[in-house]
This record gives structure tokens, sequence and C-alpha cells, in this order.
């Protein structure tokens, strides 16, 4: 489903999603290997670490750590699950994740960048031989010696510019089909151009042959397309991997009993078993079994609610306690879940079109460049009458002014910022979106499971009765219910001793009921131990009629999240909490973390109404948030974040995504961010600044293939080394 | 001047050899995982004795 929702957005991510058919070639070629994702491996002792922890379990055949990627592969017997993987990993300390390996395209089968690396290998060649050939031509070799070196560069040159130019002249020729005048029309006007006359001149024993020139030329702008595809299938890669980090499946009670199945293969009015702990696959109505459920991811409440026979609940949901029977009411694309695109989808349209720097740059450089060329060549023919030197300066015109620098530029820049960002846990979905995060003034937040974690710790037990506590920690160990074991490991840390129960079980839906010393003890909901009102999540422990005694819980804040909130204000950035949690928790935080701004109980669409209002005084927002509530407000802002924790749609829908479970990364971005944008300008006025002193000379009909050499090649490196000052 | 007959094809040969070389590496995944492979060889795992 995520795909879908990603052909809706027109960034680089989207038009790198899979498209139906690919995944479903690839799905039918896929081996029995399980791959994981591993955000935390970073040196060898990880690669150690991980391969032999791997090896060392049954079933396991081989394991190979892919550090580039952070991945690992594994291949082993049918019977060894990622989960035990996992779980063997996290033994290890490194959290993992498993990837869908049927929609990940691996780097073996990425076969236009291996294409590209290739033709820039061979170019890498015949630049190399070309120009050690023009060493003795521009020291002054003469007649037929000169003649014969010319002769070798072009048989080096013509066949390298057929097989490496391809890209340019493939993407020229679709952008005449379609009366447009790209970058890579001047680029093959002066590569053709340039092999034609500098043939003819050879032909004709004259002096100047520009074969060295054109085949830097394609070999510098190769190594910018080169970088630019990387980023690019970065991108793709990421948006393929948090595609495949959420691999659906749910339990189908079907004729023949119980079977897990993918859920777009589920179908309404089938029943689906949810396991306590897990997510809710399909929209659809409770028929058996009782349970509470957490909303957060949807709403942003915190606080659990009642699940029973009747209960509508919705995909992505949390169920919590008790096994519940579902009849699905609608699956995959009807589903709640996907119905969030069609928001996400009015938000963007709404969004205003953000023109890359790159793109501006190439709007006014394209027409100058065949104006500045035709009008050389014409001035020129009409002073001296002279056909061959009024194609030779034109020549020279093009083949100065082409953009190996403008080329190189961005891709440089992007490729190197966002390989820092990648080290710190973020990761850039979008090739724009560090120039977007540059231009942020305001910053706002969602809270649960943002600036959260979800988890609740309890508030304030010392201040409880000792007796209380010792019967708490013998029946929170009973239930897996999340607030159950926030208490028992809090309980269990104060080194508080459970008292001595008996016939201890768990109600699903509603708590834990024991007996202690002839009395009835429970723990639980409200309604059910005859506790009263709270806005904030809390259990309630009842001891035979006496008044039930509330235990409160406060979700902890995600680590980081203070001193990137610090970081940000020090920077000058206006900071706004945003939540759907009700006043207390919000109220709570925001004073914890020093936010002074802040909003509860907002709809999702008071969310990306708030942004569209900020957005509408001209401020440029950046939205932080997980949950589906927050997905048309990460979607209508300039530029969002989401945690790979967050909802599949959430994650779809924002520019750059968090790794790790630490926020402080994020103020790292931001001035990043401001420092990538700042070396794309030099990098700009580097080159403008290179065609300003070349162009003339190239006019004036001075440019001899050295000059020419040396400003293609010297401008390239001082841009390429200035976008390396980045890392 | 007649060294060149030598001297142009030898250079020629041995930039050649290093373009088979190259396309060779990049047909056998060895641009894979740089990184991982550059942090491999740092390893101590089979110091002691040969990888069985």
């Amino acid at each position: 489903m995520s795909t879908s929702a990603t052909n809706i957005s027109a960034c680089p991510a989207c038009v790198a999603a899979p498209s139906a058919e690919s995944i479903a070639a690839k799905r039918a070629e896929r081996d029995a290997g399980i791959i994981l994702s591993l955000p935390t491996a970073h040196c060898a002792v990880c690669i150690s670490d991980v391969e032999r922890t791997l090896n060392a379990m049954p079933g396991v055949k081989s394991a190979r750590v892919n550090l580039t990627q952070k991945r690992v592969s594994v291949a082993a017997a049918p019977s060894v699950t990622a989960d035990t993987l996992i779980e063997a990993l996290k033994g290890a300390g490194f959290p993992a994740h498993e990837l869908d390996p049927g929609l990940l395209s691996t780097t073996a089968t990425d076969r236009a960048g291996r294409e590209l690396l290739m033709r820039l290998g061979v170019a890498a060649f015949a630049m190399m031989n070309v120009m050690i050939l023009s060493f003795a031509v521009w020291s002054g070799a003469e007649d037929a010696t000169r003649d014969l070196f010319h002769w070798i560069s072009a048989a080096i040159t013509l066949p390298t510019l057929v097989f490496a130019g391809q890209p340019f002249f493939r993407s020229a020729w679709a952008s005449l089909k379609a009366r447009r005048l790209g970058m890579d029309v001047p680029i093959s006007l002066a590569l053709i151009l340039a092999a034609s006359i500098s043939l003819y001149e050879t032909m004709m024993g004259g002096e100047h042959a520009y074969f060295d020139a054109a085949v830097s030329l394609c070999f510098f702008l190769l190594a910018g397309r080169y970088l630019d595809y990387r980023s690019r299938a970065a991108a793709r890669s990421a948006a393929e991997e948090l595609a495949a980090l959420e691999v659906p499946r749910a339990t189908r009670i079907g004729e023949n009993g119980e079977e897990i199945v993918p859920v777009a293969d589920l179908a309404a009015g089938e029943l689906v078993l949810v396991r306590p702990g897990a997510r809710m696959p399909v929209d659809g109505v409770v028929t058996d079994g009782t349970s509470e459920i957490d909303r957060s991811l949807l709403t942003g409440e915190t606080v659990p609610l009642y699940a029973g026979a009747g209960t509508v609940v919705s995909a992505g949901e949390v169920n919590l306690t008790g096994p519940l029977t579902l009849r699905v009411t609608a699956a995959g694309r009807d589903s709640s879940l996907h119905r969030m695109a069609d928001l996400v989808a009015v938000a963007e349209s709404a969004k205003t079109r953000y023109t890359s720097l790159a793109d501006r740059m190439a709007r006014l450089y394209s027409p100058s460049v065949h104006i500045l060329a035709l009008g050389a060549f014409l001035s020129w023919l009409l002073l001296t009458h002279d056909l061959r030197l009024a194609i030779n300066i034109a020549a020279a015109v093009l083949i100065i002014t082409c953009p190996c620098a403008l080329a190189l530029a961005v891709p440089a820049v992007v490729t190197s910022a966002s390989g820092r960002l990648f080290r710190k846990g973020l990761l850039i979905k979008d090739g724009t979106a560090l120039e977007r995060l540059a231009e942020v003034d305001t910053v706002v937040f969602d809270k649960t499971g943002t600036l959260t974690l979800g988890a609740p710790t309890p508030l304030a037990l010392d201040r409880q009765d000792p007796r209380d506590l010792s019967l708490v920690a013998a029946l929170a160990g009973v239930s897996g219910h999340p607030l159950s074991r926030a208490l028992d490991a809090a309980l269990s840390g104060m080194a508080v001793a459970p008292a001595t129960v008996t016939e201890a079980h768990e109600v699903p839906g509603y708590g834990v009921e024991a007996r202690w010393q002839g009395q009835a003890v429970r723990l639980g909901r409200a309604e059910w131990v005859g506790g009263g009102e709270s806005e904030e999540t809390a259990t309630w422990l009842r001891i035979g009629d006496a008044a039930p005694v509330a235990f409160r819980f406060t979700d902890s804040a995600r680590p980081g999240a203070e001193e990137a909130i610090a970081a940000l204000k020090a920077a000058g950035k206006r900071l706004i909490l945003l939540s759907g949690d009700s006043e207390a928790p919000v109220a709570r935080l925001a004073a914890t973390l020093g936010l002074n701004e802040w909003q509860s109980h907002a709809l999702p669409e008071d969310k990306a109404a708030l942004i569209g209002a900020l957005q509408g005084e001209g401020h440029k927002v950046l939205m932080v948030g997980d949950g589906l509530n927050d997905t048309a407000a990460l979607a209508s802002a300039h530029v969002s974040i989401s945690p790979a924790s967050a909802l599949d749609a959430a994650r779809v829908a924002s520019d750059i995504v968090l790794l790790g479970q630490d926020m402080s990364p994020l103020p790292d971005a931001l001035s990043v961010a401001v420092k990538a944008r700042r070396r794309i300008k030099q990098n700009f006025a580097l080159s403008l600044a290179y065609n300003m002193i070349a162009v003339p000379v190239a006019l004036l009909g001075f440019a001899t293939p050295l000059i020419a050499a040396l400003a293609m090649s010297s401008s390239s490196i001082t841009v390429s080394l200035n976008a390396l000052r980045l890392r | 001047m007649e060294t060149l007959v030598y001297l142009i094809p030898i250079s020629l040969f041995l930039g050649g050899v290093g373009l088979v070389a190259f396309i060779w590496a990049l047909r056998s995944n060895q641009f894979d995982d740089p990184d991982g492979d550059g942090h491999r060889v740092l390893r101590d795992d089979w110091d002691d004795h040969p990888k069985p």
C-alpha cells in the first residue's frame, strides 16, 4: 500500500518507488534468504559480532553483513524465522528490523548504477590516454607527429563518446522530442560538435583538435551524473527499505484452521485473529474476545481503550492484552490507513512546488549558452566570412561553457551531506529535502511516539503505601500489558518484594485479579475496579472493598529530545508542540522539555490547518511526527521528519527518516542543511566565475584546446573539493 | 621518434589492462560494500588460524 501512496507525491523517492510489475517480478526470483536492517552497525567488530552470532545459530547456513547499506543477509533453513534472528541480535546488542527481500532491489541487480560506473570507467581510461597524447601536442609537436597523435586520439575518443555519452544523447533526444531545452541538449551538442570538428581538423592536418576536451567533458559530466544517481538510489532504497520494514502478515481463521497470509490477500467478511502485542492488520469489528487497544499511533491518545465484541477497530491500532477475533470490514486499499493517503494527496497538491536551486540555475543556463554560441558563430561568420573558423569558435564556446562544474555542484554537495547525515542516523528520502530544511524557521512536534517513546513510566511510586506496592508487584507480573510491564520493571528496580497471592489471573480487557489474605484484589481499568476519572493514563488497585488507589503514568521523553529542543531554541527557531492527546500529559511534557507553545486535543485536520496557517504567514515549517494523525501535516509542511518507528503512511509522507531512537541528530541536520545550501551556492558562484573568465576568451577566438582542458578540469575539481569539505 | 611506435601501443595496452581489471572488479560485485570491505581487513577473527 505504501507503493501507491508514494506515487501521489512528486519526489525522487516516488519516482524511484518500484512499480507493481517490478515488485512482482522480484518476488518471483526471490530466494529463501532473510534480510535484516542493522541501523547501529558501524565497525569491524560489529561485522564480526553479527556474523558470529548469526552463524552460531542452528539452521543458519551463512550470514554476511553489508556495512554500506547497514544490512545483513542470511541464508538459512526454512525452520529459521526472522524473529529468532532478531532476538539473537538484540541479545548481542544490535537492534534489527526485518526487511522484505522481495521489495529490495539489491545492489547485485542494480544494473543502472553499474552501467553508469562502467561508462565512467571507460571515459576515465580514454581521458587519461588522450590527455597524455595531448601533452605532446601542447608542448609543440608538429606536422606528421601531431597528425599521428590526433589520429590516435580520434581512434580512442570516438568509440568512447559513442559508448560513454549515451546517457546524455538519450536524455537530450527525449527532451527535444518533448520540445524542451534541458541541460543535456547543450551537452550533447558540445560533445558532437567538438568530436566532428576535431575529426575534420585532423583530416585537414589542422592545428587544433578538441578530442581531449570532448573526452574530459564526458568524464566530468558522467561523474556528476553518477553522484546524482547514487543519491537518488539511496533515496529509492530508503523508500523501499521503509516499505519493507513492515512485513504485513495476518493470521486468518479459515476453514482449515489458522493460517498466516499476506494482508493483501484478505477480503472483507473474513475472520482474523490478532494476538496481544500485535497491530491490527485491517479495519474490522471485534466478534470474539476482550482486550484493551492502544490507538496512540492513530490519534495521539495515550490512554488505552477497552475493546470487546462489537468494538470497531482500525488498522494500525495495537492489541494489548487478550486475543481478539475480527471480522474484516476493509482490508488493504480500502482500510482507514489507506484512506489517509487521500488526505495526503490533498495536502501535497496544496503544497507549493519547490523549485530546486539546480533547476532554477538550469532554466537560466541552457538558453543563454545556445544564444552565446549562435551569436559567436554568426558574428565571426559575418566578420571574417570563414565558415571553418566560425564553427571552430562556436564549438569552443560550447565546450568552455559546458556545465561540468554546474553538473557537479549539486550532486557532489548532496552526496557528501547526506552521507554525513546517514552516519548520524538520518535518511534523506528526497533530493531537495536538504535545501528545504535549510530554510526552516519553525519546528512543529507531535507528542506521542515522536517526542515521547510511547512507553509509560509510573509516577510517584515512592509515595504509595508499601503494602499496595508489594501487591501491585505480585499482580503486575501476571500480565503482559504495557502498564503492568512498566510497573513490574519499576518495582523490581525499587526492590519491592511481591506479596504472596493466590489464583492470580488476567481478565483480558480489564486487568488482573487475585486473592490475598481472603480478600479479592484487583488491578486494572477504572470502570472495572471502581476508580474515578483520570485525564492521564492510570491503573487502579482495589483490596477487598476498600477505596481504590490510582497509579498514574507518564510517557517518558525520547532520548535526546531535551538536547534537541534546547539546541533548536538556541538556534532561534520557533517551537510548537501539537498533540492529539488530552491536556494534562501535553502540558506536563511541554513543561519538562521547556516548550512554551503547545496545543492539545488537535485533530488531524487541525494539525494540517495550523501548518497551513503558519506557512500562509510566510514561515517555513519543519514537521516532526509519527502517527497517522500527523500524515496530512507532514505532507503539507515545507519539510518533514518522522522516526523509523512511525507508521508506514507517515514515513512515506515525510522527507527525512530518523533511524535511531535518539532525537539529538535533529539540530545537526538543520545545521548541515544550512552548510550544504551555502556550499551549493558557493559552487554555483565558482563555476559562474570560471565561465565569466573563460567565455570572453572563447568568444574572442583565443580558446585553444589547452585552455579548454585547463578551465574544465580545474573548475570541476575545485567544485568537488569544495563539496567534500562538508564531510 | 621511432620509439613512439613501441611506446604508444605499450601505454595503451597498460591502460587497457587497467580498464579490464576495473570491469572485472565491477562484474564480480567488488563495489557492493566498499565500507564493509574497508573494515573487514581489520578483523582479527582468523588471525590465529585460517577460516575453515
